[in-house]
């Protein structure tokens, strides 16, 4: 045994022969190409690998994975991809996912699975705009938003995806964003090593309907200074030398401050494996002064693994309770059951 | 005096009864007829039962709207049907009498819980004046029992309090007709100890149930007891089964014949949560059950399931068909197979969930999107559910389809002795999963080509997750024919839907011709499908009794329809379609073969009556013979 992983497989491997025909500098190629090179590092097998998608954009990505895949139904993937999970608890099962897809016409799917903690991954690319319509306002659009379906400007609050997904109990939720592989990477080797429902928040940008939409956190010249970066059991600083860092006041609200104002030891330390779902929710909505960013202007944003709390998952409860029968009742026999009922005989 | 009590002792042999039960949703009717129906199927006699309850769980008590009966007609021969008119109506309150008054042949018996007929259940259902005691029941006979206080009275020594005791009056209602049709007591005591737990609640049920039969025994009331004695059945071993259990059944037994594990998603709906129920009890055959968070997300999991590898399979009834619908135009072009089962009952929208209608033909038909035709099947009585249910399976499977099994709210919850089938005799209906390459490509190297199709059945191959080498990625954008590579241009798209009609319509070939029951040269023929089978068995037998012709053709496959049934219609001066809704078949074999059908509608929520359809084939051969007089 030993703790390094040997790659069974290439990124070649991993990656199919379609054409990717997403508009040229769109985010997602660089997400394809974190998880295609990410993929042989897992010691996975293609052919026990799974990317299930629904419809937009971000859907389009099971086609270009040499995986078994399936491109599904506007909103349904969390679903299809619970059947497959439970029916299969030995494959390895991606649910790729936007803003629309996930939050809007899919929220019920998206949130059961969740609180049933079946053992996807699920990556969500948010753009807050619907691309392949063509430029609609989409429920992580901040309000204000002009679009061609609001020309006055949205009026709609839009989901923090993360709040959202920790308030349907999920057991593993994470952010990173399109332009930091190393990132990426990390964030999906940890949430593909979570067993259970994972949920991974991808702030991807659309150049072509929704171009900067997170210039303001994740911009190369600002990052430094707006992104944090969440690492378990160290205290939640960031900035330059770690100069801020997040408090929790005395009024349950978390600030931003200055680290020498306060001490290091003031400063949160973050725990994301607190099974109270409380903290990682708080940060979730620590991004914009306005909770849950529904408008433009952005603060210091979490990336990283907000909670990552152990549940058993779905697929292997059932299959739990599927042995459990067997050795009650023994392994079923079809004339056995067909008399459950009682039975006469008539000579 | 001898001659009396020799009297009394002496059953009556008749060949049949209908028995009506109604009473309060609370008052147990459904359990009540359920024990009647099960010690009279261990008699031996041939039945069918029509169960007939509200929506609500607990309607007003002592209203019309909360009457909850269970009609039940029990034989010494073949029957197929609840019995048109009860000859004996039990009526537990004056709602009861009022909701199935109608029902009951003219001189028929009607058995009344006496105590219940007090003056505010009276005003309750509007009856100014006790029908008990005014004329307005001369022409049936009415005898009076009261059954609350008689049943209080039974179980006071074992400490029972009145107003529990009220609870076991329809243990006295089911002891008095097991004495008065002569069923044996034994299989009722038996279930009543194995069924309740508590003590007191088994005592006093068992206390109620002697009472009331030692009841009829000991008072004049009746003259004396009737008996059915036990039908000629073929020899064998019978259980008593409804439709839903059946198709559970089916469901647990195609995943057996097909060495495929079962997964369901379901949401619960009236009248198909009982096969979630059921199916759920079966983990042990490997029956993996999920209840989904709606229909959809339930359609979704067993798609994702077949996908797997699986019998993906999804029950539901008109509604949630409607909200299916999207996914099963997924699985018609991912051409994965998938199971849909509809148990309909009367709509639009909620419409009368708990009673019977058979007017999703359309949707099941047609209701998707674009150019999506898939295989229908249709269960007739409550044991084809189980073979239906196997026979949908084996198409999907061999076809890589999505099917739509329709069963209704009369067939699912009636039930009727079933001689089990030899379970050896099943068909296997296994199919291979893909294992290897099945394409070479241009620069010599193998590959797989998910669309590559068989060249007679036109299905495509069924490679799953784990295989090595076979990856693949299917999807809901047009694809290409063979290397299943999107594919937008416009010859190719054409293709494919002609291909998958093709695939669908070449069933035809692989399901047996439609038969013709009854004379060949007959004028009429009757066009049947689904739960219509027991009425119009009835009526054809009678009609054909009556020394006239008829023919009959029931149809178990609704898509594709029998290659022969064109020619089998056109055959006859005149075909009757009879429907639970308002001409769907009829208007499908209109259209398809130029004949001139005509329907024969009901849309009460209840099934036909033998009579209106006997009434139906008359009319119609009437007419047929006047046209030919006209004509000569
Ligand atoms: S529309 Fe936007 S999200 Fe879609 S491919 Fe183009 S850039 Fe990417």
């Amino acid at each position: 045994m030993t703790d390094v992983v040997v790659p069974l497989t290439t990124k070649k491997d991993w990656t199919s022969d379609q054409e990717v025909r997403w508009c040229p500098g769109c985010g997602d190629y660089g997400i394809l190409l974190a998880v295609q090179t990410l993929m042989p590092e897992l010691g996975v097998q293609p052919e026990n690998t799974v990317f299930i998608s629904g419809i937009g954009c971000s859907s389009r990505f099971p086609y270009y994975m040499n995986t078994y895949g399936i491109h599904s139904i506007h909103g349904r993937a969390p679903a299809i991809a619970t059947g497959v999970a439970v029916a299969r608890p030995d494959l390895d099962v991606w649910v790729i996912t936007g803003d629309g897809d996930a939050l809007s016409i899919g929220g019920n799917h998206l949130i059961h699975a969740l609180r049933r903690n079946v053992n996807l991954t699920i990556l969500l690319f948010n753009n807050r705009i619907y691309g392949l319509t063509k430029g609609q306002y989409s429920p992580t659009s901040e309000v204000g938003k002009v679009t061609k379906s609001t020309p006055m400007g949205s009026i709609d609050h839009p989901f923090s995806p993360l709040a959202l997904a920790l308030g349907a109990e999920a057991s593993f939720v994470a952010r990173t964003h399109d332009l930091d592989r190393k990132h990426m990477m990390e964030t999906f080797r940890a949430a593909h090593a979570h067993r259970g429902a994972s949920f991974v928040e991808i702030l991807q940008n659309c150049n072509v309907f929704n171009d900067g939409a997170f210039d303001q956190v994740t911009g190369r010249k600002v990052r430094g200074e707006m992104m944090i970066d969440l690492r378990h059991g160290e205290p939640i600083v960031f900035g330059e030398n770690g100069h801020a860092g997040v408090v929790m006041g005395s009024d349950g609200h978390l600030r931003i401050v200055e680290v020498a104002d306060v001490g290091l030891e003031a400063i949160l330390r973050h725990d994301a494996h607190r099974t109270d779902p409380s903290l990682a929710f708080a940060l979730a909505r620590l991004s914009a002064d306005d909770p849950g960013h529904s408008t433009a202007v952005w603060s210091p944003t979490p990336f990283g693994v907000f909670r990552d709390v152990e549940r058993p998952d779905y697929g292997s409860m059932v299959g739990a309770q599927l042995a459990e029968a067997s050795t009650k009742k023994g392994p079923g026999d079809l004339r056995t059951l067909l008399q459950s009922a009682g039975t006469w005989q008539v000579s | 005096m001898t001659d009396i009590a020799e009297r009394k002792s002496a059953p009556e042999t008749i060949s049949r009864v209908v028995v009506r039960f109604a009473g309060d949703s609370g008052d147990g009717m459904q359990l009540t007829g359920d024990r009647f129906t099960s010690a009279s199927a261990i008699f031996g006699n041939d039945l069918s039962t029509l169960p007939d309850f509200p929506a609500e769980i607990r309607a007003p008590a002592g209203t019309v709207n909360g009457v909850s009966s269970f009609q039940v007609q029990i034989a010494n021969h073949d029957i197929t049907t609840p019995g048109d008119a009860p000859s004996v109506l039990v009526a537990m309150n004056p709602a009861a009498l009022k909701a199935d008054l109608g029902r009951l042949e003219q001189g028929g018996l009607i058995i009344v819980n006496r105590d219940a007929f007090v003056e505010r259940d009276l005003a309750k259902v509007g009856y100014d004046t006790n029908p008990l005691d005014d004329d307005s029941l001369v022409n049936y006979r009415v005898v009076e029992v009261p059954m609350t206080s008689l049943t209080i009275e039974a179980t006071a020594s074992l400490g029972v309090k009145p107003r529990d005791a009220e609870r076991s009056k329809n243990f006295f209602a089911l002891g008095m007709i097991s004495w008065l049709f002569s069923r044996p007591r034994e299989p009722t005591l038996e279930w009543i100890t194995s069924r309740f737990n508590d003590d007191l609640v088994r005592s006093a049920n068992t206390a109620a149930f002697n009472a009331g039969y030692h009841f009829g025994e000991t008072t004049e009331l009746f003259d004396h007891p009737f008996q059915v004695l036990s039908a000629h059945m073929p020899p064998g071993e019978y259980t008593n089964i409804t439709g839903n259990v059946a198709l559970a059944w089916g469901l647990v037994a195609a995943g057996q014949l097909a060495k495929l594990p079962v997964f369901l998603g379901s949401y619960p709906i009236t009248p198909a949560s009982d096969i979630l129920h059921e199916l759920s009890k079966s983990k042990h055959f490997g029956v993996r059950t999920v209840q989904a968070e709606d229909e959809i997300a339930a359609a979704g999991m067993a798609l994702g399931a077949a996908f797997a590898g699986h019998l993906g399979v999804t029950t539901t009834s008109g509604p949630g068909l409607a909200l299916k619908s999207e996914t099963l135009s997924l699985a018609v072009s991912l051409e994965l197979p998938m199971l849909l089962i509809d148990i309909q009952r009367g709509g639009p929208s909620t419409g009368l969930p708990t009673k019977t209608e058979a007017a999703d033909l359309n949707i099941a038909m047609y209701g998707r999107h674009s150019e999506a035709p898939l295989p229908i099947v249709a269960a007739y009585s409550p044991s084809h559910c189980f073979h239906a249910a196997i026979e949908a399976a084996r198409i999907a499977l061999k076809y890589r389809t999505p099917v739509i099994l329709l069963s209704d709210g009369y067939i699912a919850n009636g039930s009727e002795p079933w001689l089990l089938p030899d379970v050896e005799s099943l068909p296997d209906i296994s199919v291979e999963f893909q294992e290897g390459f099945n394409h070479v490509a241009p620069d010599g190297t193998d590959e797989y080509w998910p669309y590559l199709r068989d060249p007679e059945t036109l299905a495509r191959p069924w490679a799953i997750p784990g295989t090595p080498g076979l990856m693949h990625r299917v999807g809901g954008l047009e694809k290409q024919d063979g290397s299943g590579d999107i594919n937008y241009t416009p010859a190719n798209h054409e293709t494919m839907v002609h291909l998958r009609a093709a695939k669908i319509a070449g069933i035809a070939a692989d399901i047996p011709p439609a038969e013709i029951v009854g004379d060949a040269d007959a004028d009429v023929c009757i066009l049947g499908w689904g739960s219509t089978w027991a009425a119009i068995d009835a009526a054809v037998q009678r009609t054909r009794r009556s020394g006239k012709k008829v023919a009959w053709v029931h149809l178990t496959h609704l898509s594709p329809l029998p290659a022969n049934l064109g020619d089998v219609l056109r055959s006859f001066p005149r075909v009757l379609v009879p429907e639970l809704n308002l001409g769907q078949l009829c208007r499908i074999v209109r259209a398809d073969y130029l004949v001139d059908a005509q329907a024969v509608s009901k849309v009460q929520g209840l099934p036909f009556t033998s009579k209106e359809l006997e009434t139906a084939i008359d009319t119609a051969l009437a007419a047929v013979h006047s046209s030919e007089k006209g004509a000569a």
